[in-house]
């Protein structure tokens, strides 16, 4: 397969980037719901949108309601977001719920995905259970309770926890916190009982929880795929989510480049546009090379992970790192050479500086994929 | 079985009946490679025959047209080609100027006549060919160069020197800049063809901080430089004074070859093969593998994003620049890692060991990467300029 959009999928890129300009602009989407201190964190009308555009059940089998795309495809929506800063439960929902429940039965698919394809209600996943990143380890347990499981535990950085009518919570039924086995995923419905949550508003002003399960009681039927089972339903979902953030960093870093790019060329100092003193121009262009080196290798490992490649993992890693850098670098530069008015509020590149902290952190950040890659690289 | 598919079968199995074991090895030293020419010989027999069996087969050139030497392989086979050769770890059949530059450049810019000639003496290796851009006062600013062709009419008496000229002492053609119109910067430059055995030609090795001398100034004195080799084969490319477009459409070409984005693992990730050498990794040089990896590895999907782009007429002329500027970067940067890992070992200048001091002249080959064929400020120049459309100065 060649790295470049197939005709579908450039028709979808244009789709999705008219969309996400107009519908999901920051002024918008972003300061609209952050001015207003909205405890959600993003408008549900867009959600909605997000439906009726085929947007939210991309990634959901044609047989369950949904489009049945790939990770390449949801990566050209999420570059998108990314480059808008549009604040929406797609990737929460859309991307890492839906592939988790891709590996539910019957029941279970038919309770919970129309909802999400039609964008009536938004998922979430609880899977970290502290400040950095670390899925190897799950203490959260789950234990028999008559014919359903009693949850005891807590899980945080759950991206807008307090909004969502389902998590997928990953919970430990047997063995110790580091086994690979022993781990079952579990569908808990927004009213289960003995759960609550710790709404906190991040830097990006996006919503999440530090999420408690104090003996919550759950039916039998919230169990995702088998009991005991669920690690490489989590890693499936693991790989969707990565990629996925990888694109939306993709995004962010293009976005803020492009924001710089253009005040290069209208900025003018010493008598110039700042555009023409080479000591920017090298930046600029330094940057614009790891911008598409961040896009090619994030192409690459999607289209990887959606051919089934055993290659897939190394490159979803090297994708999440490298955007990292790239992104890192882009929202640096971005602000820097905007001078003064890169520090104020009203100027949107400080945005995309707290976006690309939030998201950089979310699944792994650079050093925990850098290590990965060393990891299964063998050394 | 999709076409594709029935042509990767088809790859694999004429791969495995020709390709020698002994050409499925990484290439150590600048003897494992084979660059062809009137003096060319072989190291061993199966570099012989690896080269022989792919020049009867048209894949020392695959996707240049059969009728100049080449198997006509689209695109994609192309792709699946150097896909299933990097799969069984294939060394190049043959390496040559004449096939990264001026192969490119006569494609284009040729007469039929050049194109019967010398592009199918470049696929079957029989002419090594080297590059005259450069004199010791135009490197960057390579459009200011001096060497002079006075017009006798049939032909052209030269004079002049270039600089940096490499194998210039081992190649059988040269093809050069000449200025032949001094009152025109750019409209005043012809892209010649000529015989490094011609009267007035003359080369002095230079010797590098690698202890090695592979290339030369070159000094012209009254040579004299036919205008024409026979029917329809002028002995200059385009036209005469707008050499500088064909140099220029052949740096791009350069510059894709010195960024190792046509294949080769010159960047790949190194971490395992560290390890592996040294033994137990400092944490802090572990992790320093691991952030080369992560780069490295990204590149390798821009390259092949690159050149699916480039074959598909979908990319920006100007990405060469780009992909030599990071290319080259990273080679430097893995090999000073790899001088790390190999502690006092890879200090050897000259013991057994280290097969003459490989590591270490290795790397202070690499230096040279980020120099060659361009620096890497005027990459970045470039980019600015054309990609990003910066204001000049
Ligand atoms: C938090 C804060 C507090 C401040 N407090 C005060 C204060 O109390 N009083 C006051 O008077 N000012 C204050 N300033 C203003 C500050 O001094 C200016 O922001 C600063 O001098 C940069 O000018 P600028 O913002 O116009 O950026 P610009 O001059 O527009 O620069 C934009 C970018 O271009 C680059 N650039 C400009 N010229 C060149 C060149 N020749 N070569 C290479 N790059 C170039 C800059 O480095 C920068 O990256 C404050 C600024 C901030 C952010
Ligand atoms: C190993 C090797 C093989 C080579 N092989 C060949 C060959 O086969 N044929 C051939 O013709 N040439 C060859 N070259 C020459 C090569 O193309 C030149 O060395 C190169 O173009 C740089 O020119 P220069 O050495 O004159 O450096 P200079 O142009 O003098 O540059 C000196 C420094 O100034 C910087 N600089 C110059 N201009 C600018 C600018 N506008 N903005 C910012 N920085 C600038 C450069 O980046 C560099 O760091 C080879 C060189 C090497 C090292």
């Amino acid at each position: 397969m060649p790295l470049y959009h197939d005709d579908d999928q450039a028709m979808l890129a244009e789709t999705a980037s008219q969309f996400m300009a107009e519908e999901g602009a920051i002024a918008k989407q972003l300061r609209h719901w952050r001015d207003r201190d909205c405890k959600d964190g993003f408008g549900h009308g867009l959600w909605k949108q997000f439906a009726e555009m085929g947007f939210t059940g991309m990634l959901v089998s044609e047989d369950d309601g949904g489009l049945g795309m790939g990770s390449y495809e949801a990566g050209i929506v999420l570059e998108e977001i990314g480059r808008n800063l549009t604040p929406s439960p797609f990737l929460a929902s859309s991307v890492l719920a839906a592939t988790a429940l891709k590996h539910a039965d019957n029941n279970a698919r038919e309770r919970w995905l129309p909802g999400l394809v039609s964008g009536d209600h938004v998922y979430t996943v609880a899977i970290d259970e502290g400040a950095k990143h670390r899925p190897e380890t799950i203490r959260t347990k789950a234990e028999k309770s008559g014919n359903g499981f009693k949850l005891t535990g807590q899980k945080d950085f759950v991206l807008h926890g307090a909004s969502s009518d389902m998590l997928v919570v990953a919970a430990r039924t047997s063995g110790s916190d580091d086994d690979v086995d022993g781990i079952t995923l579990f569908a808990v419905p927004k009213d289960a009982a003995n759960m609550s949550h710790d709404a906190v508003r991040l830097v990006d002003s996006s919503m999440a929880t530090h999420t408690k399960f104090d003996g919550t009681e759950l039916d039998g039927d919230a169990v995702i795929g088998e009991v005991d089972g669920g690690r490489e339903i989590l890693n499936a979902m693991l790989a969707a989510g990565r990629i996925g953030a990888a694109a939306e960093g993709v995004g962010v870093a293009s976005g803020a480049m492009d924001m710089t790019v253009d005040y290069l060329k209208q900025r003018k100092q010493f008598g110039k546009l700042i555009g023409e003193f080479q000591a920017l121009q090298h930046r600029a262009a330094h940057l614009y090379s790891e911008v598409e080196i961040a896009r090619a290798v994030t192409m690459k490992a999607a289209q990887l992970l959606d051919g089934g490649s055993e290659k897939a993992d190394l490159m979803i890693s090297v994708a999440k790192a490298k955007v990292a850098k790239a992104a890192g670098l882009a929202v640096k530069e971005g602000v820097q050479m905007h001078g003064g008015i890169g520090m104020t509020d009203e100027y949107d590149i400080g945005l995309y500086m707290k976006r690309d902290r939030a998201l950089q952190e979310f699944l792994g950040d650079m050093y925990y994929h850098a290590g990965r890659v060393a990891e299964l690289s063998g050394y | 079985m999709s076409d594709h598919e029935a042509f990767r079968a088809e790859v694999r199995e004429w791969l495995e009946a020709n390709c020698p074991p002994e050409m499925r090895q990484p290439v150590k030293d600048e003897d494992d490679v084979y660059w062809g020419g009137r003096n060319a010989t072989f190291k061993n027999d199966a570099q012989k025959a690896w080269f022989e069996a792919c020049r009867d087969k048209g894949y020392t050139v695959a996707e240049w047209p059969e009728a100049y030497g080449g198997a006509g392989l689209t695109p994609a086979e192309g792709k699946i080609l150097r896909q299933e050769m990097s799969r069984i770890g294939a060394r190049p059949p043959l390496s040559s100027f004449g096939i990264w530059m001026l192969g490119p450049a006569l494609l284009k810019f040729g007469t039929e006549g050049q194109k019967q000639k010398f592009l199918n003496e470049i696929a079957r290796g029989e002419i090594r060919w080297c590059q005259g851009y450069s004199e010791p006062g135009s490197g960057s600013d390579l459009v200011s160069m001096q060497t002079f062709g006075e017009d006798k009419g049939d032909h052209w008496i030269v004079n002049g020197q270039k600089i940096w000229t490499s194998y210039a002492d081992e190649a059988d053609w040269i093809f050069c800049l000449v200025r032949t119109d001094k009152e025109n910067k750019y409209q005043g430059i012809t892209f010649m063809l000529f015989d490094m055995t011609s009267d007035g030609v003359s080369t002095k090795p230079i010797k590098l901080i690698s202890g090695n001398s592979p290339f030369c100034e070159t000094f012209m004195d009254d040579v004299k430089v036919p205008k024409s080799y026979g029917e329809d084969i002028p002995g200059y490319v385009g036209e005469i004074n707008r050499g500088w477009d064909v140099a220029k459409y052949l740096l791009g070409h350069e510059r894709e070859m010195i960024s190792g984005a046509g294949g080769g693992d010159r960047t790949a990730a190194i971490g395992a093969a560290m390890k592996r050498m040294s033994g137990e990794l400092d944490a802090v040089l572990r992790a320093e593998l691991a952030m080369f990896d992560v780069d490295a590895l990204a590149y390798s999907a821009m390259g092949e994003k690159f050149l699916d782009e480039m074959k598909a007429g979908k990319g920006h002329p100007a990405q060469p620049n780009m992909m030599k500027y990071v290319g080259t970067e990273l080679n430097k940067t893995r090999h000073e890692l790899m001088m790390a890992a190999g502690g006092s070992r890879a200090l050897e200048w000259d013991s057994e060991e280290t097969r003459g001091g490989k590591p270490a002249r290795n790397w202070l080959r690499t230096k040279a990467n980020s120099i060659e064929g361009g620096t890497s400020e005027v990459m970045l120049n470039v980019i600015s300029k054309r990609i990003l459309d910066l204001p000049g100065a």
